[in-house]
């Protein structure tokens, strides 16, 4: 999960370490849940919200919109951004919630999937704990419910022996349930989602009985697309879904601007000091990324084949950080471009054939011709022959 | 039939004609919400004429538009008589007010007239200032886009147009202003929900709408006046010019008249002004001679995409709200999948029931009153696409686009490029004759170069008037024969270029851009770069360079580059012959070169014979391309770095022999192989760094190498056809290099008996292509063999044995030491070919020594 596209205005975030008003006594969670960090946006947006709201919505689709891309309520109540992105995904899942349709946020690692998912649950249920963990090894009681084993052999088979899952739970309580990494749950298990999502019902054999979900019931699951391959969903089941990709930063400088925060953010808990002069070299890396990814130079006049790898802004991040470790234990202290080169070269080469051709022709065609960047070309050179 | 539109917003409006009156019916151009209002008020109050804004010349074309062969999207086509490059558009869908107007009046019999200014004043008023008649770049739209720039008003743009920038004033949008007053962020959404979604109410008055809307733009008009002084633009003229018309037709008609023009004139129409202040404004207009005529048009051309400032962005959409009696939004979506499943994508019918309702729910949550393009196109990436872009820009541009094409009846006037074409063929004198005749032109005359360039340019349009042949009499750069012949269907072919522009130069630029964005293969965008020169298309040639370095960039098959190299390289040559500014092309073309030097190794890694054979192609196109390309630029680098990439093919392991031998050769030819020299570093250094050891010390160990006792024979066999074989040339190498010609020889002879019938047509393929002069003498020197390997063979010893030599060291395959006596012999020719005196003997003779070693051979 990362939040790197979301803005960290005053208050919010995952550095904020309390909410405020809590009590001196209780011990502070070191990251509160959404529904708990931003309670005040939300008591004055259903405060304000006169439109029609979905049964057991907390809020109309209008307001949780609202919620999410920020904005200013008619009593001067300041709504922080939650996401910063086009209008009309943001608007397009919240409908999809509304409707008895699930919603499937894709994207590349690092496109704040897991963050507009935790965000969405708060507003449009109040509760975003009701959370599946996709793994490789997550059972199918993950998803339906499991048995309290102590019960069942003391009393046999009776709802009380039942331990619901969150789906479950969701479901009976009409609830907004949330999935995790859905691609890397084994197939077999994804597939007991079919049922609950077509058939709104989960039925329990072992007891003859089921659970029907009630209104307000709906299913959020994020989704690695780079990933897809690991265990792509069954036609049958992805047909239950509305699906939303999140794309990566528009522009550079909102790019630019959310590296240098995180790597600022990274830096202090790793214990390192402030890049004094890293700024340029930051931009250089998240041009980089961007031309490679984009598959075209910034001034538009190139085109550029991609590399295999994703080159997400995380990834930048990671490659920014590194080289800072590298400056500040081996060199000089400042961000050079023999600090980031490796790590660049690291994170375009993920194919050694088809993504080196991709790296030297990039090398060669705009990299050597940029005024100001033969530092850089050099050092590229070095680690790349 | 309560009220008259023109007397709203106007305070001299009097109570006695209010049930009748000329009916204004302002729309937006193009827009079917429009259409569909335009026809219902027509229906409803069946006036006896009807004023269309648009040409007056086109009132005796009117008739055509009912002709069974005329198909919309057409445009009327207004160009200055003796100057086709100065013309104006007005085109039409079959969902724009104007076309549902003109049809029904044409059902019905009634009169139509055409009431905006005519084209012969505007059109002579724009060709002086930034006229259209330099054919600017990149499309048929040239003119068109000219035009709006030029003469902003001359088309039918949308009540949108003084929104556009007009020569620089920032008069405010309207429909912004009233979009922004009803919250919406997007003026074209707002005057879809509000207009163009909204059907007729089925009951109530047909006028309704659009009297409300001259309402709004009455009041918006008075804000925008109050701040524009001195306001005799070009609207207020059309408008003046407007009024006079609606006047006569009332004199004529009566007041039964419905007039159909954009919404943003409604007020300045219904205004009370006195005649002689309308005359004053038409008074003193430049005037042209205009021809007019119906031209086909496209979808294509209609969406803003395409540079048409009127346009609008989703003519199919369009099309589609107008044709489709009800339920638009399904019927879409079920469009949208037919599509879909047509391109292999699932797409089930309950998925097209989960997108209407994802569009629904999206409209409502947007406070909109039905679904329009927007949420239809999210719905679809939602549910039908399932997140992904590439069904998304196929729906846009097969469906939202889409590709209408218009259709014009024979018997419409001809159309301004065939005029342009006559002309040409007056000024030039070349007649178009239907029997066949050859014509020789020297491009250095200038009405040859004209000529040519003509002929070039209808050949790009797809007007084979003339195919270029190889003259029987004379060859060079300077010469080209053609033979020319004028067939009947030619005639047609004209006609259908006519979409391309209105003269020559314009619709074959337009048309080279064209192809050149659809072209397939690399190779196709560079012949096409090669006919934009020799047509001589400056204005084509950054568009067509533009895609050309597009696809190299994209493209990762080094062999579609390289075959895409000679044609480019060759039109750096021709655009130096001809003085055309070649630097782009050059650039692009040094560009793709450096592509080819990146994926060359890799790329001849693992190949199979066949493969290799092909590969090898590839590698001598380079060769040559990098020959010529490093004469005509300063980039002295480029040989460099091409030696290292041949360095790395001759030497890496996993690369057939047929390259490796490939390359060691041309790194022979040019003298790039010092001995021992040739480390691995990959990098781009050493290049021609003489050292003076030259020759070809490295061949020798190269060859070594590639016929060791370890290596294969078929693969040994493959590296001789590299490294000797093909043709000219090839052979002389082993008659003037004993030493090469005895390694050979020696391998030859260590070859196995069974695997000698596995080398034996490889190695006759090889030689069988010298010439027979050089076989023979290597037959020779073979026979004589012994003696010469024996000498030479131990001075080679593989290796070092050369260079490790005194100062008169051998030069490699000949013997040591400088025999003066001989070399004494070719003085004296020698200095009568170069012409030098006697005290020059010794520098030539130094020269000889070091230098040229075949001379003291000799």
């Amino acid at each position: 999960m990362d939040c790197a596209r979301v803005e960290n205005g005053a208050g919010n975030g995952r550095g904020t370490a309390a909410v405020a008003g809590r009590q001196d006594g209780e011990a502070v969670a070191l990251r509160p849940h959404a529904e708990d960090a931003f309670a005040k946006e939300l008591a004055a947006l259903a405060a304000a919200d006169d439109r029609p709201r979905p049964e057991r919505w907390r809020l109309s689709p209008w307001a949780v919109a609202t919620y999410l891309l920020g904005g200013t309520l008619a009593d001067g109540t300041v709504i922080t951004p939650k996401y910063v992105g086009p209008r009309r995904i943001v608007e397009v899942a919240v409908t999809t919630l509304a409707t008895d349709r699930a919603l499937l946020l894709l994207g590349v690692p690092g496109t704040a999937k897991t963050w507009v998912s935790e965000h969405l649950a708060a507003a449009v249920s109040g509760d975003s704990t009701l959370l599946v963990q996709g793994t490789a090894g997550t059972p199918e009681e993950a998803i339906r419910y499991g048995w309290n084993y102590a019960r069942l052999l003391a009393h046999g088979p009776s709802r009380d022996a039942l331990v619901p899952s969150p789906v479950m739970r969701a479901m009976a309580e009409g609830m907004t349930a949330r999935v995790e990494e859905l691609t890397r749950i084994p197939a077999d298990v994804q597939d007991t989602l079919i049922t609950i999502l077509s058939e709104k019902t989960l039925p329990i054999p072992e007891l003859g009985q089921e659970v029907q979900a009630v209104r307000g019931f709906n299913l959020i699951a994020t989704a690695n697309d780079r990933d897809r391959g690991v265990n792509e969903l069954s036609s049958a089941l992805r047909r239950r879904f509305n699906t939303v990709v999140l794309p990566l930063p528009a522009t550079p400088d909102e790019e630019v601007d959310i590296v240098t925060r995180r790597v600022d953010q990274i830096g202090r808990s790793l214990d390192l000091p402030p890049a004094p002069d890293g700024m340029a070299e930051i931009r250089r890396v998240v041009t980089v990324f961007r031309e490679l990814r984009d598959g075209l130079t910034t001034d538009g006049r190139t085109k550029l084949k991609s590399p295999s790898g994703t080159l997400s802004t995380a990834e930048a991040i990671s490659v920014v950080t590194n080289g800072l470790a590298l400056a500040t234990h081996f060199g000089d202290g400042v961000l050079r471009p023999s600090d980031v080169a490796a790590g660049i070269l690291g994170a375009v080469v993920r194919d050694p054939a088809a993504d080196r051709v991709v790296w030297q022709e990039y090398l060669e065609s705009v990299v050597r011709e940029r005024d100001g960047w033969k530092d850089f070309y050099r050092a590229c050179r070095e680690v790349s022959a | 039939m309560t009220t008259r539109t023109a007397e709203h917003g106007t305070e001299r409006g009097t109570g006695e004609r209010r049930a009748a009156g000329p009916w204004l019916l302002g729309v937006r151009h193009h827009g079917p919400g429009s259409a569909r209002a335009v026809g219902a008020a027509l229906a409803q109050y069946e006036p006896k004429a009807l004023l269309i804004e648009g040409p007056p010349e086109a009132d005796a074309l009117v008739a055509l538009a009912a002709d069974e062969e005329m198909r919309p999207p057409v445009a009327l086509l207004a160009h200055v008589a003796d100057d086709p490059g100065r013309a104006a558009f007005w085109p039409m869908a079959e969902f724009s007010p104007e076309w549902v107007a003109l049809r029904w009046a044409l059902r019905r019999g009634v009169p139509v007239r055409f009431i905006d200014l005519p084209a012969a004043h505007s059109l002579a008023g724009s060709g002086s200032g930034s006229g259209p008649e330099e054919p600017s770049l990149a499309g048929p739209e040239a003119e068109a886009e000219a035009e709006a720039e030029a003469g902003e008003g001359t088309a039918p743009d949308g009540p949108a147009e003084p929104a556009g920038p007009v020569a620089g004033d920032a008069r405010v949008d309207p429909l912004g202003v009233l979009a922004e007053a009803a919250g919406y962020d997007d003026a074209e959404r707002w005057w879809e929900d509000v207009v163009e979604h909204r059907g007729t109410a089925a009951s109530g008055d047909a006028l309704a709408p659009f009297e409300a809307l001259a309402e709004a733009m009455g009041a918006l008009r008075e804000e925008g006046e109050a701040g524009e002084e001195g306001g005799a633009s070009r609207d207020a003229v059309r408008e003046a010019h407007m009024r006079l018309r609606l006047r006569e037709a009332r004199r004529e008609f009566g007041d039964d008249i419905a007039v159909v023009c954009g919404a943003w004139h409604v007020p300045a129409l219904a205004r009370r002004t006195t005649v002689t202040a309308d005359r004053a404004l038409l008074k003193g207009l430049p005037k042209a001679k205009v021809s007019v005529t119906w031209v086909p048009w496209t979808h294509r051309r209609l969406s803003r995409s395409s540079g048409y400032g009127a346009g609008i962005a989703s003519p199919g959409w369009y099309g589609h709200l107008f044709s489709s009696p009800d339920r638009p939004i399904e019927r879409w979506l079920t469009k949208v999948a037919g599509l879909l499943r047509g391109e292999d994508y699932a797409v089930s019918t309950a998925h097209v029931i989960e997108a209407v309702r994802l569009a629904e729910s999206l409209a409502a949550m947007r406070g909109r009153p039905l679904a329009g393009l927007t949420e239809t196109e999210d719905a679809v990436r939602a549910v039908l696409s399932d997140g992904s872009d590439v069904p998304a820009s196929l729906i846009h541009d097969r469906l939202v686009v889409g590709d209408v094409l218009g259709e014009v009846p024979r018997a419409a006037p001809a159309v301004p490029l065939q005029r342009d074409i006559a002309r040409l063929q007056r000024t030039l004198r070349l007649k178009p004759e239907a029997k066949e005749r050859e014509l020789e032109l020297d491009l250095r005359k200038e009405t040859d170069a004209a000529r040519s360039r003509l002929l070039h340019r209808l050949r790009l349009l797809d007007i084979p008037w003339g195919a270029p042949t190889h003259s029987r009499t004379s060859t060079g750069t300077f010469r080209e024969t053609w033979r020319l012949r004028w067939e009947p269907e030619l005639s047609v072919r004209v006609a259908e270029a006519g979409i391309w522009g209105t003269t020559v130069l314009a619709a074959a630029t337009a048309r080279a851009a064209s192809d050149a964005a659809d072209a397939g293969a690399l190779a196709e965008v560079t012949a096409l770069a090669e006919r934009c020169l020799l047509a001589e298309l400056p204005d084509a040639l950054p568009v067509v360079m533009r895609v050309l370095a597009d696809r190299a960039a994209l493209d990762a098959d080094v062999g579609h580059l390289a075959q895409a190299l000679p044609a480019l390289v060759r039109s750096v040559r021709y655009g130096d012959v001809r003085g055309t500014d070649a630097a782009a092309l050059r650039e692009v073309a040094v560009g793709l070169v450096e592509r080819v030097f990146v994926g060359l190794p890799p790329a001849c890694a693992s190949l199979d014979a066949e493969g290799a054979a092909e590969m090898r192609t590839h590698l001598d196109a380079t060769q040559q391309a990098v020959g010529l390309l490093s004469q005509v630029t300063e980039d002295g680098g480029l040989r460099g770095r091409w030696t290292a990439v041949l360095r790395v093919l001759a030497e890496r392991e996993a690369i057939p022999g047929l390259i490796r031998g490939r390359a060691a050769r041309m790194l022979v030819d040019d003298g790039r192989l010092e001995d021992g020299g040739t480390g691995g570093t990959g990098g781009t250094s050493s290049a021609g760094e003489g050292d003076g050891t030259r020759g070809d010390g490295g061949a020798a160990r190269l060859m070594g190498l590639a016929l060791s006792p370890g290596v294969p024979p078929a693969d040994a066999a493959a590296w001789i056809e590299g490294f000797v074989g093909g043709g000219a040339g090839g052979g002389m190498l082993l008659v003037h290099d004993e030493r090469l010609l005895a390694l050979l020889d020696g391998w030859l002879t260590r070859v196995p008996g069974e695997a000698f019938t596995d080398v034996l047509p490889l190695l006759r393929r090889t030689f069988s292509q010298y010439e027979p002069g050089v076989r023979r003498t290597l037959g020779e020197l073979v026979r004589r063999g012994p003696v010469a390997a024996g000498a030479v063979g131990g001075g080679a010893a593989v290796g070092h044995g050369a260079a490790g030599g005194g100062e008169e060291a051998a030069a490699p395959g000949f013997g040591p030491g400088l025999d003066r006596d001989r070399a004494a012999a070719v003085l004296p020719t020698l200095h009568a070919l170069l012409g030098e005196g006697p005290d020059g003997r010794d520098r030539a003779l130094t020269t000889t020594g070091t230098d040229t070693p075949s001379g003291e051979r000799r």
